[in-house]
């Protein structure tokens, strides 16, 4: 058995992702492989030789990865697949973009974003905003897989020492390019790998308010902030605050949900938190079916107060 | 140009559904079934692009059971022009829906495939990416806003740190998130008109697709239940309990 896990990099440094998704290789079992198809990438390339359990670095170094287009990562490790059994990706943006086309190119299926793996063939996933665990097995005999980070631990970044073997690079597809980015700027933990989220919704009532009552709890708590659906919708946040079965899954050991109802689609994104929070006015919210705590109040006076006292 | 929009039945967003006793599945007798939301996103971006002049037709397409006509008869009320059901009782995954729709590509021969980012069932989030690898197309996952000028397509895309822009080379596939578009209502008058447009009917021998399953679900599992929590009276409660019971501040 031979695993190849997709990495996931800013051309300098491992996105943290890979560190879970290559976690999920070591437990599939045999030799794990790293691919960094980047450009300049060589700091990602030996940022992964470095992660506890690789064996070895496939490192593709050229032009048409400047961008991280998926047409151009997608024929790079086909390029590359030969001998693997199992290839396998974060279930992240990238990822989710990567993975079925590579799969669609082997004709193999995917599995999406497993949160256990059984044995090689067999795993679980989570269906229906995670409603229902389904345990999935694969006739395939190269099985592709988007790994759900929250549930395998991250693999130490350093102390391993594999070889780096560079690889020829693809040339760009020519049906893709890039334009921009706006990236959104913070100086929070990322959200998927935040210890505490301070998250709000609807409740908040504006951008404004979102910003005047949530900041200074985050900052006290040291806190990433997420937001629901109707938040981002609303335009108080942008885009990739959102946590949910179609935004973000986090598990943080305490998870503070403000103003917000508690959706199955929010839920799905984030049940899996240690300690879970609610504050709302409406004490038949369902979000305080999930809470650990709960506390009915007006979220305008108990976060105010909450900072205060702590 | 001609537009394609594969949509897919899914039990309705509102339903919690439930796994079976007998662990082999959720239960989705007698529940609301309804157009996969991302879907009816992908429709009204295709209607709006036809509003526009950039698209000329519609064409709607699911693959399934007998009743995906209604899904289809609901894109067709929101402006779809036509609509094919590949029937199929098998249970279909995602790389055989994108060599079925790979198919109906060949044959139609569309600019634009515009999908869904994920079915809210089996939250795959796949078959647009695949259907773009079988075409050798671009693709661009997860659109919050397109422009078509010309043979060029400007997606914005939803990405895990913002946002990204990148243009495409038409032919292509896009596949819809939440914030590209607000679907309007079917009203009653194209609800009507919708029963009239053509519906056509095939199977997947037809379009010389294999699409036995690769995977076997072995079993259905509750998710682990949370441990039903307290209320507490008020802030200093919180903050007693988060420090002393919970230990996470
Ligand atoms: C296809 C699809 C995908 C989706 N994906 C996601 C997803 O990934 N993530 C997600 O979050 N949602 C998602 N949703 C949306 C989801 O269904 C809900 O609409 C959304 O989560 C609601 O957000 P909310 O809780 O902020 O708002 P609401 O449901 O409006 O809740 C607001 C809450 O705030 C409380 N409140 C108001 N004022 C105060 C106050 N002063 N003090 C205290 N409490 C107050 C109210 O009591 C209420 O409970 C999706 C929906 C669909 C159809
Ligand atoms: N059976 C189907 N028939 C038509 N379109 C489908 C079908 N399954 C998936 N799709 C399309 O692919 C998108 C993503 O689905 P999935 O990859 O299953 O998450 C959906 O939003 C649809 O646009």
């Amino acid at each position: 058995m031979a695993n190849l896990v997709i990495a996931e990099h800013d051309q300098g440094s491992l996105k943290a992702a890979t560190l879970n998704v290559i976690s999920a290789a070591v437990a599939i079992g045999g030799d794990v492989h790293v691919l960094v198809a980047g450009h300049n990438a060589a700091a990602a390339a030996t940022a992964a030789s470095q992660v506890v359990g690789v064996s070895k670095v496939l490192h593709a170094d050229g032009a048409a990865h400047a961008n991280l287009l998926s047409e151009n990562a997608a024929a790079q490790v086909v390029a590359n697949a030969s001998g693997y059994t199992h290839i396998l990706a974060a279930a992240t943006a990238y990822g989710k973009s990567v993975a079925p086309r590579v799969a669609a190119l082997l004709d193999k299926a995917q599995i999406s974003d497993i949160i256990k793996v059984i044995d090689a063939d067999t795993f679980v996933r989570p269906i229906y905003a995670g409603n229902a665990y389904a345990t999935v097995k694969s006739s395939d005999s190269v099985k592709v897989l988007t790994v759900r980070g929250t549930a395998f631990a991250a693999a130490a970044k350093t102390g391993g020492s594999a070889t780096v073997e560079t690889v020829a690079a693809v040339a760009d597809s020519g049906v893709a390019s890039f334009v921009s980015a706006e990236v959104t700027k913070s100086e929070r933990p990322e959200l998927t790998a935040a210890k505490i989220i301070v998250s709000g919704g609807r409740g908040l009532g504006s951008g404004d308010k979102y910003r005047e009552v949530l900041t200074p709890l985050a900052d006290k708590l040291g806190a990433a902030l997420g937001a629901s659906r109707a938040a981002v919708d609303a335009g108080y946040v942008p885009n990739d605050y959102q946590v949910g079965q179609t935004g973000k899954i986090v598990a943080p050991d305490l998870y503070i949900a403000i103003g917000m109802s508690g959706a199955i689609q929010h839920l799905a994104g984030m049940k899996d938190s240690k300690v879970i929070v609610a504050i709302n006015k409406d004490a038949d919210a369902p979000i305080f079916g999930v809470a650990d705590y709960g506390l009915v109040a007006d979220l305008f006076d108990a976060v105010p107060e909450l900072v205060a006292k702590l | 140009m001609k537009v394609l929009v594969p949509v897919k039945r899914v039990v309705d967003y509102n339903v919690k559904v439930r796994v079976k006793s007998d662990n082999s599945g959720v239960d989705i007798a007698n529940v609301k079934m309804s157009m996969n939301p991302f879907c009816e996103i992908a429709v009204e971006e295709a209607v709006r692009l036809k509003e526009k002049g950039v698209a000329t037709e519609i064409i709607a397409v699911s693959a399934g059971v007998a009743q995906c006509q209604e899904t289809l008869r609901n894109a067709m009320a929101i402006g779809a022009d036509r609509a094919i059901l590949i029937e199929t009782d098998v249970e279909l995954q995602p790389l055989a829906v994108a060599k079925l729709l790979k198919a109906v590509v060949d044959k139609e021969q569309p600019r634009l495939v515009i999908l869904g980012k994920q079915a809210i069932d089996d939250d795959a989030n796949q078959t647009g990416q695949m259907l773009a690898a079988l075409l050798g197309w671009g693709q661009a996952t997860f659109a919050s806003k397109v422009e078509i000028a010309g043979d060029v397509a400007t997606v914005t895309r939803e990405m895990d740190g913002g946002l990204e822009t990148i243009s495409l080379k038409l032919p292509c596939i896009i596949t819809t998130d939440l914030r590209l578009n607000e679907p309007r209502y079917a009203t009653l008058p194209n609800i009507m008109k919708a029963k009239k447009k053509e519906l056509a009917n095939m199977k997947p021998a037809e379009l010389g697709v294999d699409v036995a399953p690769r995977l076997t679900t072995l079993r259905v599992d509750e998710p682990p239940k949370r441990q039903g929590g307290v209320k507490v009276a008020d802030v200093a409660a919180l903050i007693e309990k988060l420090k002393n019971e919970a230990k996470v501040i």
